[in-house]
């Protein structure tokens, strides 16, 4: 746990050197493409005096000055599985995005899907020595937090305090100077597999690229796609990926919950590829074309040719009406959102106080998936983009995208994580007065 | 019926090589960038010059030509000065400047040293002033302003004529030379040209008669006239004193008297010496007999 306090805080000095040179790369590296953000920190939030958020949460600090896109190889289910064609994939989108910014940039914060996310909420209490709420006192608190047995092959992905209460006043955000006897605290913590991360780690590395930060893409597309006060208010996102479908839940702007769901947009490709006897590219034409979840009595006469080339005039000129399509399709899209409805439940979301859903990533651009959606998941459901961000290119600013542009702001202003906290000097140096005091005592 | 447009090669998205990578990562630093582009070329033109410059036959080639090229230029026909024109002197001085000109014409206007041309030319006692530039057309335009002789010295050396500051232009052989001109004689006499010519403007009236003035002891000036006349004036004020000699010789008609000097060096006693005639005839009339003055 020490070690991988360590490992995080190295990534944010790096982050902060990045932001002091100006510029930082974004990586999102999902299982149905690669996108690669350059940034410029150069706006004037960057030279602001005043402590705090500033002005559009800190996003006018920076531009997008590089953007590429590559398709994804060797990733499946958000997990890289060939390392060697990934770091492939990397290459080329990190070097085509250096190229449109014409600057080379050494770090990169990464943003990945899968790992088997796993969300814990652990809280920490401590008592006030001075009666006030210090630094050192919420670093106390968090480091008080009895962690649960997450399991040995796990790491710690985000560990973000949620919420601190000192007595019984409850809900505060920033504790620090508050009166009181004690201070405790919430601890929204989400684990992931070591594996994955150490693969994707080794494969930033082989780029010569330094990592300044790792989150998770479910993480990285709420705050893109959720607007100010869902967040604040209570609202989940899912982030419909190629591989993977991401679920994080926020309130009062902290995410309280995120999960995965290992199955995404590829997979109805593949239903369709399997379905129609078709190659993987033509279903996959076939469904950004034609898909749909809704089949309408037009649909039975809207015929697809199939045409191929392999010889067979009977397999070559074979046509599917696009209901059939739609038919392969819908099961598929209800069984992810039925999948992320158990998620939902489980986490308890139907006692949020507001019950927002919103649809983001590269599959919630499905024509009628809000209104399939609103029947599994419930009433409020919308589909969601990603903010836009300065210099962002309109090719880019598509749902897919959210996770790479949240990403971004995840890179411009994180949040507050248990790892920004200093080191609780806590025991030590009293329990060492303490023992001088005694041997002045015994010796005089 | 719809088609599903098949797109015949899908979009070759390569990857970049890992060297063709660092490559690239290389060259978007910019002070690689700026080494390879300016520092490079310019090491390499360097090298190749001191290379290419180090032969010492080389540079002895290069020299050569460059001396050649230089040579060429000068003597152009453009650049050569041919003909040489003296504005504003006499024939003599025409000559004289002519010879004392330390250059062979034609010349090429890069050899030529004006200033040290117009020094040897302005050491001529002659001339006074000297302008020398080379005219359009290869001329070396020599304009003089001569010294305008303005009166004759007797000196140690014979006949000389000065102007009016007393500096020498040219020598004669005779008075009658210059007729026109008065005359000075004495030691010193040329270092007070200006007085001399002072006294012999304010002499006007009796000019007629005068026949020059004589510097004594590098003192004084004796203003000295025909028969024998001399008058001698004082150091200082001898211009008032001969104003008074003349004022005199008006009232009284002193000059055409027979007497041998005029001598108002000390303007309080002003005195007159007869001439031996005159004295004697003054002693008749008086009736004075001198004995004993044997030298008379």
């Amino acid at each position: 746990m020490s070690d991988l306090y360590q490992t995080q805080r190295a990534m944010r000095n790096k982050r902060q050197a990045a932001i002091q040179r100006g510029v930082i790369a974004v990586l999102d590296v999902g299982s149905a493409k690669i996108a690669c953000f350059v940034l410029r920190f150069d706006g004037p939030e960057r030279f602001r005096d005043a402590e705090g958020i500033g002005s559009m949460a800190g996003q006018s600090a920076f531009r997008v000055i590089g953007a590429a896109t590559t398709r994804s190889r060797g990733v499946r289910f958000g997990e890289i599985e060939t390392m060697h064609e990934t770091e492939r994939a990397i290459r080329t989108a990190v070097q085509a995005a250096q190229k449109m910014a014409n600057v080379r940039v050494d770090h990169v914060i990464a943003c990945f899907s899968g790992a088997k996310p796993r969300s814990y909420g652990v809280t920490g209490s401590v008592d006030l020595q001075d009666g006030q709420v210090s630094e050192n006192c919420v670093a106390r608190a968090l480091a008080s937090c009895d962690l649960p047995d997450y399991g040995g092959e796990r790491e710690v992905l985000h560990a973000q305090p949620v919420n601190f209460a000192v007595d019984h006043r409850s809900g505060l955000g920033d504790p620090r100077g508050q009166a009181g006897n004690a201070l405790s605290t919430d601890l929204h913590m989400l684990t992931v597999d070591r594996t994955p991360i150490e693969n994707l780690l080794y494969c930033i590395k082989r780029c010569d690229l330094d990592v300044a930060g790792i989150a998770s893409s479910a993480y990285a597309a709420g705050i893109s796609s959720l607007v100010e006060d869902e967040q604040e208010l209570g609202a989940a996102c899912i982030d419909l990926g190629g591989g993977s479908t991401g679920i994080s839940i926020f309130i009062k702007k902290h995410m309280i919950y995120a999960d995965t769901v290992r199955m995404g947009g590829d997979h109805v490709t593949s239903d369709i590829s399997q379905g129609l006897q078709v190659p993987m590219p033509t279903a996959e034409r076939i469904k950004t074309f034609y898909g749909g979840v809704v089949a309408t009595g037009m649909d039975d006469r809207e015929m697809i040719d199939l045409s191929s080339d392999t010889g067979d005039w009977e397999h070559d000129r074979r046509t599917v009406s696009r209901a059939e399509v739609i038919g392969v399709m819908r099961p598929r899209m209800e069984e992810i959102l039925e999948e992320v409805r158990v998620r939902l439940d489980a986490a308890g979301f139907e006692h949020l106080p507001s019950q927002r859903i919103v649809l983001t990533g590269g599959a919630s651009q499905l024509p009628g998936l809000d209104g399939l959606a609103t029947k599994i998941l419930g009433q409020q459901v919308r589909l969601g983009r990603p903010l836009r961000v300065q210099g962002l290119p309109q090719s880019v600013t598509g749902p897919s995208f959210a996770a790479a542009v949240g990403t971004c702001l995840f890179a411009a202003h994180p949040q507050d994580e248990w790892w920004d906290f200093d080191v609780p000097v806590d025991s030590y140096p009293a329990r060492s007065l303490k023992r001088a005091v005694k041997w002045f005592k015994d010796n005089w | 019926m719809r088609a599903v447009r098949r797109s015949p090669t899908l979009k070759r998205d390569p990857a970049p090589s890992k060297w063709a990578y660092r490559a690239e990562r290389l060259w978007l630093r910019p002070g690689f960038r700026r080494l390879v582009r300016t520092g490079a070329p310019l090491g390499l033109a360097v090298a190749a010059g001191i290379w290419y410059f180090g032969d010492p036959a080389r540079q002895q080639a290069i020299a050569d030509w460059m001396v050649e090229a230089r040579a060429s230029i000068e003597t152009r026909p453009e650049f050569m000065v041919k003909v040489m024109a003296v504005d504003g002197a006499s024939d003599i001085l025409d000559g004289h400047i002519r010879e004392v000109m330390p250059v062979e014409l034609p010349v090429s206007s890069f050899d030529l040293d004006l200033e040290a041309m117009r020094s040897q030319v302005e050491s001529l006692d002659a001339v006074e002033r000297v302008d020398l530039r080379v005219r359009a057309g290869g001329v070396l335009q020599v304009t003089v302003e001569e010294r305008v002789p303005a009166i004759i010295w007797r000196g140690p050396d014979g006949l000389e004529l000065l102007d009016d500051m007393g500096h020498r232009v040219a020598q004669i052989a005779v008075r009658s030379e210059r007729p026109d001109l008065p005359i000075i004689a004495g030691e010193g006499a040329n270092t007070a040209v200006p007085e001399a010519l002072a006294l012999l403007e304010a002499a006007e009236p009796i000019g007629g008669r005068v026949q020059g003035l004589v510097r004594i002891s590098e003192l004084r000036w004796d203003l000295v006239m025909d028969r024998g006349q001399r008058i001698m004036l004082p150091q200082n004020g001898a211009g008032p004193a001969l104003d008074r000699v003349i004022a005199l010789n008006e009232a009284q008609d002193l000059l055409a008297r027979d007497i041998a000097r005029v001598d108002i060096r000390n303007g309080d006693r002003p005195t007159v010496r007869l001439t031996e005639d005159a004295l004697e005839n003054m002693r008749l009339l008086k009736g004075i007999e001198i004995k004993g003055n044997t030298d008379e």
